[in-house]
């Protein structure tokens, strides 16, 4: 079926380069993309197992050492910040939050929290300056020399990843998780999983993942419930979740369309050339229905 | 060198000091400036602008509440989010008299025009407070385009429609400056400034609106509607005509002496008449509340907290005002019209404020501790606003708002 698929696209490119111009070829060739476009072929992605995590929250304290971010408040080691739930901030890309066995019989589940690298980022479509790339390799990336701040992102994040520097007067940014860029485009993996010493998150390609994802729960299914989050969610996003209890107990959004955020404003925007060129012309008609009743008197 | 000889003298920059100080010595203005309500304001911009000095030196963080999970705070939702359809009343005016041809309300225009132009004006400069590098402010128009965002739209949009009500504006100023033939040119765009006004605020009014779109999983599901747009844009059009009637009866009450009797005489029943049109409206509002709620099955939402608070606001803040401008309009009466307004005007903001902050994020746990501003914030806000009036005042004190120039009566 895919395959098929591919030949006519490449088929019905053949046509067009022989029927227009480079120009126009140029564009067609973008728009036919876009249409199909389901995402860049080998995008990078974690496999986050909450089952696995102990909290011992080395993946905070490589990740703090890896992006050379301020030292925090209270040392890594130290497991009282468990006390309360906490966020992505200025200061950290990521945060570990722990969650009572509700039941209270188990032990304690803990949860990474930080940027889920969206396929179809909601910060992205939602950036008047475009200051959000998702690259090929999967990382939604952030400029911080096109951005004026307008912090729009924060709001369209379905995850509430980005954090603000507030606290900056003039050069404040939006900060957030790069999912390692430099390091993977070297070659080498996120330090948040290099740190992690359970393996309890995994660094690959995003389709790779969702295998393996689905063997463990074929392998384990009374230790994982049936679902990964990350994989349809806001259209898919580049970290997926294995869970042994449902994900709303961990925090995790549930209210979220399985379409890219984009779409819910597709509507609206496809609806402004009209209004540009249909409103124009009624206005000339109700200005020229006034000014002839005005000849007739 | 006196101000009195400099005048005399009549030289340009004498007769433009002359303009300035409505024809006062200098002595004599600077007399003038002390009153109750400059007193006050002076205290509030003493402790105001300091304020907004020290979020340059200081950052955000020190004036607002705005945080990671609450990124715009009272600053925008008061400021952009509720200023904006408080200042349609440039494009509602304009679009009645010159466009539908509704001539007996020309004594408003002007005054429409002007509100509305301070109003975006004053909703820039709260963004600029707010945004992190204020002066990267044009570079969605020049520097690096996201045509997929709305606030790229509303970006566009605001900073075309500010030149726009300046440009509808600019005879008023002109004449205050006796430039004839320019004012000349100002008249003949009138037309195309207003369609194209029209066409601006469509977009703008209800793109405020389709911003919240990317929320789904923030915004209640009662205040999240693909309906968003629609909801703000036809709010924008009662918003715009309230705001006329409580504008007019403010410098009706307050500015008297810089009125015409054309102004003063036809005022009561021209507020009738826009009151009319308001609750035509905010019914037609109310409805498409009640649809958004069918369109997504929310009905049952309507026995939760959130949902009370939702009849408040429809019903409280839509309907009731809607009835009280109807009762006013039947007994003819100016008064309960004006009530009616300023109630309306009310229920426009907490809509605004609903959507953008007291139903935004609700599932975050603690939600709704961010709600009343720090001190400082609100310092902010009242300097600004106080800043606003104070230049409004400024203008209709000296430029030909409230009245015609006796020298311009030719008629449009």
């Amino acid at each position: 079926m895919e395959e098929k698929k591919g030949i006519t696209r490449r088929d019905c490119l053949k046509a067009l380069t022989a029927a227009g111009g480079t120009a126009l070829v140029g564009s067609a060739v973008d728009a036919h993309a876009y249409k199909k476009f389901s995402g860049w072929p080998d995008r990078c992605g974690m496999l986050a197992d909450t089952t696995e995590c102990v909290g011992c929250r080395s993946c905070e304290a490589a990740c703090n050492r890896a992006n050379r971010l301020p030292a925090p408040a209270v040392p890594f080691d130290e497991k009282s910040v468990f006390e309360e739930k906490r966020r992505p901030t200025a200061s950290a890309y990521t945060v570990v939050n722990r969650y009572s066995d509700t039941e209270g019989t188990g032990p304690p589940v803990y949860r990474k929290v930080q940027c889920n690298h969206c396929n179809e980022p909601s910060c992205a479509s939602a950036c008047p300056v475009r200051a959000y790339t998702k690259t090929p390799e999967g990382a939604v990336l952030y400029n911080k020399d096109l951005c004026f701040g307008c912090r729009y992102c924060m709001v369209a994040c379905p995850f509430s990843a980005p954090a603000y520097d507030y606290e900056s007067a003039l050069e404040p940014r939006i900060v957030k998780c790069t999912l390692c860029y430099e390091r993977v485009k070297k070659g080498g993996i996120p330090a948040c999983a290099e740190a992690c010493p359970v393996e309890a998150i995994k660094f690959g390609k995003r389709k790779d993942l969702l295998r393996l994802a689905e063997a463990r729960i074929r392998k384990y299914p009374d230790r994982y419930i049936d679902r990964i989050y990350g994989e349809q969610e806001v259209g898919g996003t580049s970290w997926l979740y294995l869970s042994g209890v449902p994900f709303d107990r961990l925090d995790f959004p549930e209210n979220l369309p399985d379409k890219p955020l984009v779409e819910q404003t597709k509507g609206f925007l496809s609806a402004v050339p009209l209004v540009l060129v249909l409103w124009p012309a009624f206005l000339g008609m109700a200005y020229a229905a006034t000014r002839n009743k005005e000849e007739d008197k | 060198m006196s101000n009195e000889s400099m005048a005399k003298a009549g030289t340009f920059p004498s007769r433009f000091m002359e303009k300035l100080l409505m024809g006062m010595p200098l002595s004599d203005y600077v007399r003038t400036l002390i009153t109750p309500f400059n007193v006050v304001a002076m205290g509030i911009l003493s402790i105001g602008i300091p304020l907004i000095v020290l979020r340059f030196i200081d950052g955000l963080a020190v004036i607002t509440h705005a945080s990671h999970d609450y990124p715009w705070s009272i600053l925008l939702g008061w400021g952009l989010f509720s200023g904006v359809p408080l200042s349609a009343t440039g494009y509602i005016m304009a679009t009645a008299v010159y466009i539908f041809g509704f001539k007996k309300y020309h004594p408003l225009v002007r005054l429409g025009v002007l509100t509305g132009f301070m109003g975006y004006l004053f909703a820039v400069i709260y963004l600029l407070i707010d945004i992190g590098r204020p002066w990267r402010i044009y570079y969605p128009m020049a520097v690096s385009f996201g045509p997929t965002s709305v606030l790229f739209l509303v970006a566009w949009h605001v900073a075309l429609y500010l030149t726009v009500q300046l440009l509808e504006f600019s005879p008023a100023i002109l004449e205050w400056l006796n430039s004839r033939r320019v004012r000349k040119w100002a008249v003949m765009i009138t037309i195309g400034m207003t369609v194209a006004g029209v066409i601006l605020s469509t977009l703008h009014q209800s793109a405020l609106g389709a911003l919240f779109l990317l929320a789904p999983g923030k915004v209640h599901p009662l205040w999240y509607s693909s309906f968003l747009p629609v909801f703000f844009f036809v709010s924008s059009i009662f918003a715009g005509l309230v705001m006329v009637i409580a504008v007019s009866t403010v410098v009706a009450r307050f500015m008297r002496n810089r009125a015409d009797q054309e102004f003063l005489g036809s005022l009561d029943p021209l507020t009738v008449g826009l009151g009319r049109a308001a609750s035509i409206v905010m019914f037609v509002y109310f409805a498409l509340k009640l649809i958004g709620v069918a369109h997504d099955d929310n009905w049952s939402l309507l026995t939760t907290p959130y949902g009370y608070w939702f009849l408040v606001e429809v019903f409280l803040f839509v309907l009731l005002p809607g009835i009280v401008l109807t009762r006013g309009v039947k007994r003819n009466s100016a008064r309960m019209v004006r009530f009616g307004a300023f109630f309306a005007l009310a229920g426009v903001i907490l809509n605004r404020l609903n959507v953008t902050l007291i139903t935004f994020n609700w599932n975050v746990p603690g939600h709704l501790h961010h709600l009343v501003p720090p001190v400082r914030e609100v310092f902010v806000v009242l300097a600004i606003a106080t800043l606003h009036i104070i230049i409004f005042r400024w203008i209709v004190n000296r430029m030909p708002v409230l009245k015609e120039h006796p020298d311009y009566r030719e008629h449009e």
